[in-house]
């Protein structure tokens, strides 16, 4: 782990855990409804100060924090056009299949290249500090998934290349 | 110390809780719209009603200790009276809250005359019985409540109210009703006291301060305690012009409170363990325990094979640390009162998100503990 990741990740993960105190609250605004604060932004008291956490100007996390939702936006380092690429379509491959990671928002905030919403039926059926663990895990693994992609397809290219200019 | 419970298999989160006069029956609400009555034959508890009036989430359940009714509110915008027949059974009468939002929490007074309901429509109705009529009626205590009501707590003399809301502020009011009660005496909070009259409100913090998740009446109903959103636990005295004293802690957001003696208060709240606070002779509050005292157990360090054995498994090789070195596994959401009353409270119970409920021993746990002096 490089000298800045480790206290990137460490003020996220603190960040997380006092965004992460949740609430059951019904709406004020609609008769029988609960909905997640964060989203629906109906009352500003019931929303808490947004927090940005960055590395550096590309990598930065958003958290949005109401009384019964959390939002956490990531922007994942992207150096050139593959991981740009890349990042994209792995996302996108997520997020299409975002019921099936519970926590997942099916689209990113904007600026941003994923978004999880975390409310507190999700806080109440799982541990919080298990949550957290899961948000930072995958802060770190997908730099590296996308890194790792990134050497694959250049090994490929070369194969191909290489195989393709053997003919000559 | 402590003792853990578990009602038959429910794993969901324990919204609320109110025990029975002798605390042999609790009732309590598993997160849905039921509310289950228990009783305890030593260490198991026996289902013994499960009432299910209400269509949405149960917010808020007192008993009454004397005249055995329960009240229960939900996020239907009902509340209902149970009283017991003679078969034992309950049954419920609706009452009119006239309100459109969630009721989010209900209390008896002291006197058990009359209870008052917070909501999420910016009110407190404060409930009494009309003969005439035969049914329950309320009166709606609104100015100047910006938000929903989060937590309310009567004070000993059955007439004032202290209500903690959204918008970050604690407000006492009078809930005199004057078809039911004769004029009241002059407290420390003022001697007006129409129905809906605001005695004090104290703002959470100067600036904002997060939202008031629980409030409390001191034992002689002279000094109000509150927790807010912002991690902190506040005093204000009426005896003391209204001074406020607020201290910030390093814990996360403490869910309730409530006074265990003239000068002591439990708070518990995310960080999952009760916290004992007292009050010092110059009225500043100070830290005084953590009432949880169990231990982490040693895993005996990483070996190899555990680490393969994690990396297979979760694909990751962190140490096996699932559970939570406290004894509630997630946020405790209610702090009732056992034995005892809020002067000299000898146990009390909490419950929580993670399904359990403890009782909690004053008595053993001053003896366990170095040092620690319940006062």
């Amino acid at each position: 782990m490089s000298a800045t990741l480790k206290p990137y990740l460490m003020a996220v993960r603190h960040t997380l855990t006092a965004a992460m105190c949740l609430d059951n609250f019904s709406s004020q605004v609609v008769e029988r409804h609960n909905k997640p604060e964060v989203e629906v932004r109906s009352n500003k008291e019931l929303l808490l100060t947004p927090v940005i956490i960055s590395r550096n100007e590309k990598e930065r996390v958003f958290i949005e924090s109401s009384i019964n939702s959390v939002r956490i936006s990531i922007a994942v380092k992207q150096a050139d056009e593959i991981e740009k690429i890349l990042c994209k379509k792995f996302m996108r491959f997520m997020m299409m299949r975002a019921e099936n990671f519970f926590v997942l928002r099916r689209k990113p905030i904007e600026g941003f290249d994923i978004s999880f919403l975390i409310t507190n039926f999700h806080t109440e059926q799982m541990y919080k500090h298990k949550l957290v663990d899961f948000v930072i895990h995958f802060m770190e693994e997908i730099d590296k998934e996308i890194s790792e992609m990134k050497l694959a397809v250049n090994a490929r290219a070369r194969i191909v290349s290489e195989e393709f200019l053997k003919r000559f | 110390m402590a003792e853990q419970h578990r009602f038959g298999n429910i794993v969901t989160p324990i919204t609320c809780h109110a025990w029975n006069k002798d605390r042999t029956q609790i009732a309590m609400s598993p997160n849905n719209n039921e509310v289950h009555i228990y009783k305890r034959t030593g260490l198991d508890w026996k289902l013994l009603d499960v009432l299910n009036q209400h269509d949405l989430r149960v917010m808020g359940i007192d008993w009454a200790p004397n005249t055995n009714r329960i009240v229960t509110c939900a996020v239907d915008r009902n509340a209902y009276v149970w009283t017991q027949g003679e078969d034992m059974k309950w049954k419920p009468t609706l009452v009119l809250l006239r309100i459109n939002r969630a009721a989010t929490c209900v209390k008896w007074s002291p006197n058990e005359n009359k209870f008052a309901v917070g909501s999420g429509a910016r009110l407190i109705s404060v409930c009494y019985f009309e003969s005439e009529n035969d049914w329950w009626v309320s009166k709606h205590i609104k100015k100047p409540i910006r938000s929903t009501i989060t937590a309310i707590d009567w004070h000993p003399n059955n007439i004032l109210l202290v209500a903690g809301s959204a918008d970050f502020k604690v407000r006492v009011f009078s809930a005199y009703i004057k078809d039911i009660e004769k004029t009241p005496d002059a407290t420390a909070w003022g001697s007006k006291m129409s129905l809906g009259n605001l005695m004090a409100e104290f703002p959470n913090s100067p600036c904002g301060g997060g939202w008031v998740h629980s409030v409390s009446f001191s034992p002689d109903g002279n000094k109000v305690c509150w927790v807010a959103h912002d991690s902190t636990i506040n005093i204000a005295d009426a005896t003391n012009g209204n001074v406020t004293y607020k201290l910030r802690t390093e814990f996360l957001p403490f869910l309730s409170c409530t006074w265990i003696t003239g000068n002591s208060i439990i708070a518990a709240g995310h960080s999952c363990i009760p916290i004992l606070y007292t009050l010092s002779s110059n009225g500043q509050l100070v830290f005084n325990a953590k009432l949880d005292t169990s231990l982490k157990k040693e895993i005996g360090g990483i070996s190899a094979m555990r680490k393969f054995q994690s990396l297979d498994k979760q694909a990751r090789t962190e140490s096996n640390d699932t559970n939570l070195d406290s004894i509630h596994q997630n946020a405790i959401t209610s702090v009732v009162l056992y034995s005892g009353t809020k002067e000299n409270t000898t146990k009390f119970s909490t419950s929580g998100l993670d399904g359990q409920m403890v009782i909690w021993d004053l008595v053993s746990l001053e003896k366990s503990m170095q040092g620690l002096k319940i006062a």
